[in-house]
């Protein structure tokens, strides 16, 4: 039970059943819609950029175990007023930490976000759920890219 | 064919199912996870293996191993011996006519695919139709569809019910001059539905159309006779029947495999090879190119022995048990919806919970013990149909036990403890 506490803590339940900035972007910059084979679950996120290439909204849709619905809530929360730049980098970290790779560099001006993504560490327990942790994200940096689609196989 | 062992007589139906006798024979059962008894409550993915399969499989290694077909030395005739008694108790099992209308494949899938591209490829035309239902597995969706970009043919589906059954009705609503193949489940992997297949048969064949049946979970539950069914395609896997993955079956009617052109070349299935023409073997081996999955096919007729031994009949009431046992349990369950809920359904329960997603489901039982799938199951649009992206889904074996049952019951409690 102190695993699955570990793995379930408050802030992901509660992320996962109150989600922030759950809802389409009608001004969005560019958007993709994340699948995750493995399970099915699949979410949209929507981005907007201000001119000088900063995040100023970041939004989903979708629907997913608790684990990818939270992760999405905290990444719309965490990449906002990042440059584009930053929000990968952000993730480049978050992969990092999710996937237990083990000790890495923090950048300073992203300690903070880091410092709350630490809530999902307990993935990586669960090798499978790795990817539910990760949709989101992939989701962004695809909609960066300019991609319209990304799958997480 | 000698090396054949007598079938226990199915006398048994009235003695008690020894369930405690059954669960010795796997030892995988005694294992724990995460320092919990194994539960495990996903035969419908793959079953685990009774003792008499290992040993069959250790045994071909150690003492009968050879390459098959091919030697005229004591070591491979012994192993093609085997091979071939093997298929020969499928064909008993499934009461076929004939040895050679058991075809050897890796698994369900390859079996439904050499029916597409030999049968299919050959033998259907643009415009023709072939039927299939919305709670197909995607082994029996994708290969049509890939017929469909090849050739022009058509695909219809079949519509479920609510309550997820298929009537014969909806079925015969697509039935038109232009039918040429009706493929479905015997059996639902999700819902568990056993589908009105004879009556299914009896349709297609007065249109004049042939019929598959996909019997990958229906084997495992339900007695099948394929001359008394008159079905014209029988396709499963035999790692769901407690034998040895790697290794599948296609049933075929002899005037039908007949006719079709071969599904792969190589060794093993031709009669004579020059670089201007070759011709092929008979059947089965104009099937069966390459060196087959010799200790698997083995290892399956031992799977075929042990399941023929305890009877599918008393199999089927044990299952049925554990079914009702869960159907009742399951459905007492707060804020729990079961979905799939047919009286005319075998050991698979699909469920979701208000307060959790399937994959969260899982991972929280998972930590008592208990081994349950989530997800789509193979299955995308029957979840569409469904409206839930995924499901959780408990299946019932031959081993499992209503304590079992109680143990998953009792896990989702936890997940009602952390999620609310
Ligand atoms: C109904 C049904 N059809 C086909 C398959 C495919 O079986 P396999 O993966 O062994 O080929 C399965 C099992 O996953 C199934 O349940």
């Amino acid at each position: 039970m102190d695993d699955l506490r570990e793995l379930y803590q408050e802030v992901i339940l509660d992320h996962g059943k109150h989600p922030r900035n759950l809802r389409a972007l009608a001004d969005a910059t560019c958007s993709a819609h994340g699948r995750n084979p493995l399970c099915g679950d699949q979410l949209t996120v929507y981005l907007k950029l201000d001119p000088n290439g900063i995040v100023e909204d970041a939004a989903f849709e979708g629907r997913g175990c608790a684990i990818s619905v939270a992760s999405a809530s905290l990444m719309t929360e965490l990449i906002r007023g990042k440059t584009e730049a930053q929000a990968r980098l952000l993730f480049e970290k978050f992969h990092h930490l999710a996937a237990g790779e083990g000790e890495d560099t923090v950048p300073p001006e992203l300690a903070d976000e880091l410092d709350r993504l630490q809530v999902l560490a307990g993935v990586r327990q669960y090798p499978v759920r790795v990817k539910c942790a990760t949709l989101a994200w992939h989701t962004m940096q695809a909609a960066l890219s300019g991609a319209r689609e990304v799958s997480t196989e | 064919m000698a090396g054949m062992t007598k079938l226990r007589e199915p006398s048994r139906a009235n003695a008690p199912y020894d369930i405690a006798r059954v669960r010795a024979d796997f030892p995988i059962l005694a294992r724990t996870v995460y320092g919990k008894k194994l539960v495990y409550l996903d035969s419908a993915a793959s079953a685990q293996k009774p003792r008499q399969v290992i040993d069959t499989l250790t045994r071909v290694y150690e003492q009968d191993y050879a390459n098959v077909h091919r030697g005229a030395y004591y070591l491979s005739m012994k192993a093609t011996e085997e091979y071939e008694g093997a298929r020969e108790k499928i064909q008993r099992f499934l009461n076929a006519k004939h040895r050679h209308e058991i075809i050897y494949t890796r698994n369900g899938t390859e079996a439904i695919n050499l029916v597409a591209a030999s049968y299919g490829r050959n033998f259907l035309k643009a415009g023709d139709e072939v039927i299939i239902s919305e709670l197909e597995h995607h082994s029996n969706i994708v290969p049509w569809q890939l017929l469909r970009d090849e050739k022009g043919i058509v695909v219809k589906v079949a519509q479920i019910t609510d309550q997820g059954e298929v009537p014969v009705e909806h079925v015969a609503r697509l039935i038109g001059p232009r039918t040429r193949l009706v493929a479905v489940s015997h059996m639902s992997n999700v819902l568990g539905t056993i589908l009105p297949v004879a009556e299914i048969i009896r349709l297609a064949h007065a249109a004049g159309a042939k019929v598959l049946l996909d019997g990958c979970q229906a084997i495992t539950h339900l007695p099948v006779d394929v001359q008394a069914l008159d079905v014209d395609f029988y396709a499963f896997s035999g790692h769901k029947l407690y034998g040895p993955s790697g290794i599948g079956v296609l049933y075929g009617k002899e005037a039908l495999l007949d006719a079709m052109p071969p599904y792969q070349g190589g060794g093993d299935m031709i009669s004579t090879v020059t670089f201007e023409k070759s011709t092929w073997a008979a059947l089965p081996n104009k099937f069966e190119a390459g060196t087959p999955a010799i200790a698997q096919a083995i290892g399956l007729g031992a799977a075929v022995d042990y399941v023929s031994a305890l009877g599918l009949d008393a199999i089927g009431e044990h299952e049925l048990r554990l079914l009702e046992h869960g159907m009742a349990r399951l459905s007492a369950v707060k804020g729990l919806t079961i979905y799939g809920t047919t009286p005319g359904k075998a050991g698979v329960i699909s469920f979701a919970l208000d307060c959790a997603h399937p994959h969260d489901i899982s991972t929280i039982v998972d930590r008592s013990g208990v081994a349950i799938r989530a997800g789509h199951h193979c299955c995308q649009p029957l979840m569409q149909r469904l409206g839930a992206p995924a499901t959780a889904r408990c299946s019932f074996g031959l081993y499992n036990t209503t304590d079992e049952v109680d143990a998953l019951v009792d896990a989702l409690g936890k997940v009602r403890e952390i999620f609310g």
